[in-house]
């Protein structure tokens, strides 16, 4: 038996995090009470020292490891060059809300980081395995930050739900694995997707995998009918949390789907096109009409981020049309240029929510921003920004996401579907226009001065005017996820 | 001709002026946000000139044009760009703005800096909208738009101003999602490019050319408005302040019949021409049916809002009828129904901001108190009923003419408009300012002052002025209209 020590150099970044995070771990024992903000700034370090490791390490070879089960390409390390300041503009935003709740113990930064960790790691799989590895490593965090306020019981409802339907579908993820395995003979998604091309395997006992499989990650994206999780976890947990899971963890479930479906299942393409085109189209439908109803922002958030979310799959599934990939790259882009849009604008609005946020308030009721013009005309400016990107309106970022999107949908020969959605977004402008109309319209109830830090409303402000100026100048970020997608494309 | 991208300072400077109003802050400087908003708009209207006094009238070519990569990935381009048809919207836009600034000067008392803000962006993003030649410039300027009249309707308009201003975005916002799968569409099928003039090339099959003719109606129908999709102008008139009210009749009704002529017309020829059966019928439903839906109104800002979608059905009419005296007509009657349906707005502001009442019923006798306010007011009641030597009867004539030239009938029914129009406009005049002083607050009604005769009166002079010369306008325009629809007769698919 003969060992080779496998090249750790393409994982550094993730063994430097997990290094640290192990670190942190010793020094929160040691640091002892108020000594939280050494933890938080240590956090901070090591996401800097991961996006420092990343860029340097930039590479147009894309490098595996670990026996096939882990690859470094450009397409990985453009989502987590993404990832590592999402998580990091989170942890500000976050501070002073976990800080007057007693919440910012030491454990919070630990679970983000294996979160992060876990994240990293779905991203650059390139095995069945390793994606499940991964995605428990973010989910269990997950599950645990949720609950990270021990005395609310709304919150401990949220992860216990989230918990159970989590471990679900990650069951039938696996069982989805399994058939696939069955059918092919091998986890490595490289050889998956060349044996299916080939035409080998069972195609009854694929199909039936591919259902499983696409409804695992339909869960972990959010997307309907799988999406029953989500607005209770996003109103249940902590703010700060929500924050978390409704930014960050969407790339690398859009890293996941791309790997399983397009490195993976290419020669399926058919068969999950047509699963991807129900469930974004009922996403669209049900995520729009659903939010309308809601009077808590997280929550309408939420019904939001799902419809979102099935806007990004009519991306994914726009890439290959009829067996022909000649949109590919076109359609995988600007599905992820929507998933990077998405993650800025929703930071910035859960980021609004903490903002108004104060020790003993909970800013999260729609009403709760009412006459935000008054009270502070910058912010509620940030705010407005926000929401018409959200509604996707020009000159705003989130317009040209959904361009790009439209675009390849139309490019696909799915005018219909590029109606449909369209329509929808109608229906979506109305609730984000209500969170204006609250802000500008109304007289405000609640006159005390906003309390936020200068950091955090610093980096809201750069996180408005971001939006705003890569709705502008929207080029850079396109090139960006081209070149992500190009890199993806070339490898498998 | 100078070397300065005209065009893109006609946009940018009042938005960037506006943001600058903006960044005065609370009410406290007021007077410096005031201050500020008059010169950028007074600039704004400066910087228009001289495209109107360089501008080629021999050529149909577009002319001031700008083109410089935008956004290369989806090869959108930031190409602008004038032709007879939208150089005299600019300066429309840039004239009227002005006035709005100076019209709420004193009224407006809170959040002045963001009234005057939002103006003076909304005037920047409607240049843009009438010289962008990338469809997706167009768009972008066309939907951006909807956001300061959003706020403006929200902000500062009447009691039932939220109903208004969700009505008019989400009503304006459906038609204009599906031109945007119309564009995408087009980009495709032209081969990559969004360039409008590559567009108005392309060979299209009749079918699909009727659907992107219906998506584009879907789009500026709405905005126009047009017969039954009209219902959002009255709520966003009536609840809307003045100046919101003024740049809503004046320009952005406009924009609707504006991308018929850019977009409808000559991308979808042959759908025009099929379809134009429909939309003679939807416009003279409007000249007709509206008028008499005018005619009972009890609002005043309501009144004069049928009038517009009466005046605008005249507009469509004028397209769709194929013969230069039409398009030409109505393009007059576009300009013309700027001005008056613009100082007609201003009037009732006039009496709005002194007795905080819109109903016909509670006005009477204001001719008693208010001498100089009634001549002004009658003179553009007169132009608004089409009276000869006003603008509004130059524009009208013209398509009725047209009309004739078409088809009798057609002309007949839209004719008829004289008569409704009179029978409205001056039926509310003579109840408003007429008659015995009504009331004690009639009676107690100040005259205009200086800044409110020095609006209407420049307005009255825009009117009397194309009435009696209207040829410097028919003459920009005239090598495009005869362009366009030598264009539209040949068959492209």
């Amino acid at each position: 038996m003969n060992f080779v020590m496998p090249d750790l150099y393409p994982a550094s970044a993730e063994i430097f995090l997990l290094l640290m995070t192990c670190a942190v771990l010793l020094v929160d024992l040691f640091a002892g009470k108020g000594r939280h903000w050494l933890v938080y700034l240590l956090t901070q370090l090591t996401l800097a020292g991961c996006f420092a490791i990343t860029f340097f390490t930039l590479d147009g070879q894309a490098v595996t490891t670990f026996s096939n089960m882990f690859i470094d390409d450009l397409f990985a390390d453009f989502l987590k060059l993404v990832l590592y300041p999402a998580v990091a503009v989170m942890l500000v935003y976050s501070r002073e809300y976990l800080a007057a709740r007693n919440l910012d113990k030491g454990e919070f930064y630990l679970l983000v980081m294996f979160a992060t960790l876990g994240m990293m790691v779905m991203i650059s799989a390139s095995h069945f395995l390793t994606i499940y590895l991964g995605l428990e490593l973010l989910a269990l965090s997950l599950y645990a930050l949720v609950a990270i306020d021990r005395d609310s019981a709304r919150a401990t409802e949220a992860a216990m739900k989230y918990f159970v339907l989590g471990a679900m579908a990650s069951g039938l993820l696996l069982y989805g694995m399994s058939m696939v395995y069955g059918a092919t003979g091998s986890l490595d998604i490289h050889e998956v997707g060349q044996r299916i091309a080939a035409g080998g395997g069972n195609k009854t006992v694929l199909v039936f995998g591919l259902v499983f499989v696409v409804a695992g990650l339909a869960f972990k994206l959010g997307v309907v009918p799988f999406h029953m999780w989500i607005p209770d976890v996003y109103h249940g947990a902590p703010t700060a949390v929500t924050l978390f899971i409704g930014s960050a963890p969407k790339l690398a479930a859009f890293a996941i789907a791309m790997r399983v479906l397009v490195s993976g299942m290419a020669g399926l393409a058919e068969h999950w096109q047509v699963m991807l085109m129900i469930l974004s189209a009922l996403s669209i439908a049900l995520g729009n009409l659903a939010a309308i109803a809601q009077s808590n922002l997280k929550r309408m958030l939420a019904y939001s981020a799902i419809s979102h979310m099935g806007f990004m799959l009519l991306g994914i599934l726009s890439g290959i049309v009829g067996g022909d990939p000649r949109f590919a790259l076109n359609a995988y882009s600007s599905a992820m240029f929507y998933a990077i849009t998405y993650v800025l604008m929703s930071l910035g609005s859960f980021g609004m929510i903490l903002l108004l946020s104060r020790a003993s308030f909970e800013a999260e009721n729609i009403e709760d921003f009412k006459g935000l013009n008054k009270r502070s005309p910058w912010f509620a400016a940030m705010m407005m920004i926000l929401m018409f990107s959200m509604a996707g309106m020009p000159f705003f970022v989130g317009f040209f996401a959904k361009f790009a999107v439209l675009q390849a949908v139309v490019a696909a020969k799915m005018v219909w579907l590029a109606v449909f959605a369209v329509l929808f977004s109608l229906v979506g402008a109305f609730y984000y226009l209500r969170v204006v109309k609250v802000m500008y319209f109304d007289a405000p109830t609640d006159v005390a001065p906003l309390e936020a830090p200068r950091d955090m409303r610093f980096l809201i402000s750069i996180n408005g005017l971001a939006v705003a100026l890569l709705g502008l100048l929207p080029e850079g970020a396109l090139e960006y996820s081209i070149y992500a997608s190009y890199a993806f494309l070339a490898g498998h | 001709m100078t070397g300065l991208p005209l065009l893109s300072i006609a946009i940018w400077l009042p938005i960037v002026g506006g943001l600058l109003v903006l960044a005065t802050g609370s009410d406290r400087n007021a007077g410096l946000a005031r201050l500020l908003a008059m010169v950028v708009a007074v600039a704004g209207f400066m910087v228009t000139v001289p495209l109107y006094i360089g501008f080629d009238t021999t050529t149909s070519d577009m002319q001031f044009t700008e083109l410089r990569q935008w956004i290369p990935r989806f090869n959108i381009n930031y190409q602008l760009g004038v032709d007879g048809i939208s150089v005299l919207f600019i300066l429309l836009n840039s004239f009227i703005t002005p006035l709005v600034v100076l019209a709420g000067w004193k009224v407006i008392e809170e959040k002045a800096a963001q009234y005057m803000a939002a103006f003076l962006i909304m005037s920047g993003l409607m240049n843009g909208i009438f010289s962008a030649l990338d469809a997706v410039l167009f768009y972008v300027f066309f939907e951006a738009s909807l956001i300061p009249m959003y706020i403006i309707i929200g902000v500062w308009g009447g009691p039932n101003r939220v109903y208004a201003a969700f009505k008019f975005f989400l009503y304006t916002l459906l038609g204009s999602l599906l031109m945007l799968v119309a564009l995408i569409y087009l980009f495709f099928q032209s081969g990559f490019s969004f360039n409008l003039l590559d567009w108005h090339q392309l060979r299209i099959p009749l079918t699909a050319q009727i659907y992107l003719f219906l998506a584009f109606l879907m789009a500026f129908a709405v905005k126009v408005p047009m017969w039954p999709v009209h219902t959002w102008l009255p709520d966003a008139h009536v609840e809307a302040p003045t100046g919101g009210s003024v740049v809503l009749a004046a320009i952005m009704l406009k924009l609707g019949a504006y991308g018929f002529l850019r977009f409808s017309l000559p991308i979808a020829p042959d759908a025009s021409r099929e379809l134009a059966w429909m939309m003679i019928a939807l416009s003279l439903t409007a000249v007709v049916y509206i008028g008499f839906v005018a005619l009972v109104q009890s609002d005043m800002k309501k009144l004069i809002a049928y009038s517009s979608i009466s005046h605008m059905g005249f507009v469509t009419l004028g397209f769709f009828i194929f013969n230069s005296l039409g398009v030409e007509g109505a393009l007059v009657q576009m300009i013309s129904h700027g001005f008056i349906s613009g100082a007609m707005f201003l009037c009732v502001g006039v009496l709005y901001d002194r007795m905080h009442s819109r109903q016909i019923a509670d006005y009477g006798g204001v001719v008693n108190t208010m001498p100089r306010f009634a001549a002004l007011f009658m003179f553009f009641a007169m132009a608004n009923a089409g009276l000869p030597a006003t603008s509004g009867f130059v524009g009208e004539f013209m398509v009725i003419l047209g009309a004739v030239q078409f088809n009798f009938w057609v002309g007949f029914a839209a004719a008829t408009t004289l008569i409704l129009g009179a029978a409205y406009t001056l039926w509310m005049y003579k109840r408003v300012v007429f008659g015995a002083v009504a009331n004690h607050h009639v009676a107690e009604l100040a005259d205009i002052d200086a800044r409110e005769f020095a609006i209407l009166g420049l307005l009255a002079l825009c009117v009397l002025g194309m009435g009696l010369y209207p040829f410097p306008f028919t003459e920009v325009m005239h090598a495009s209209v005869e362009n366009l629809l030598k264009h539209v007769a040949v068959p492209k698919f």
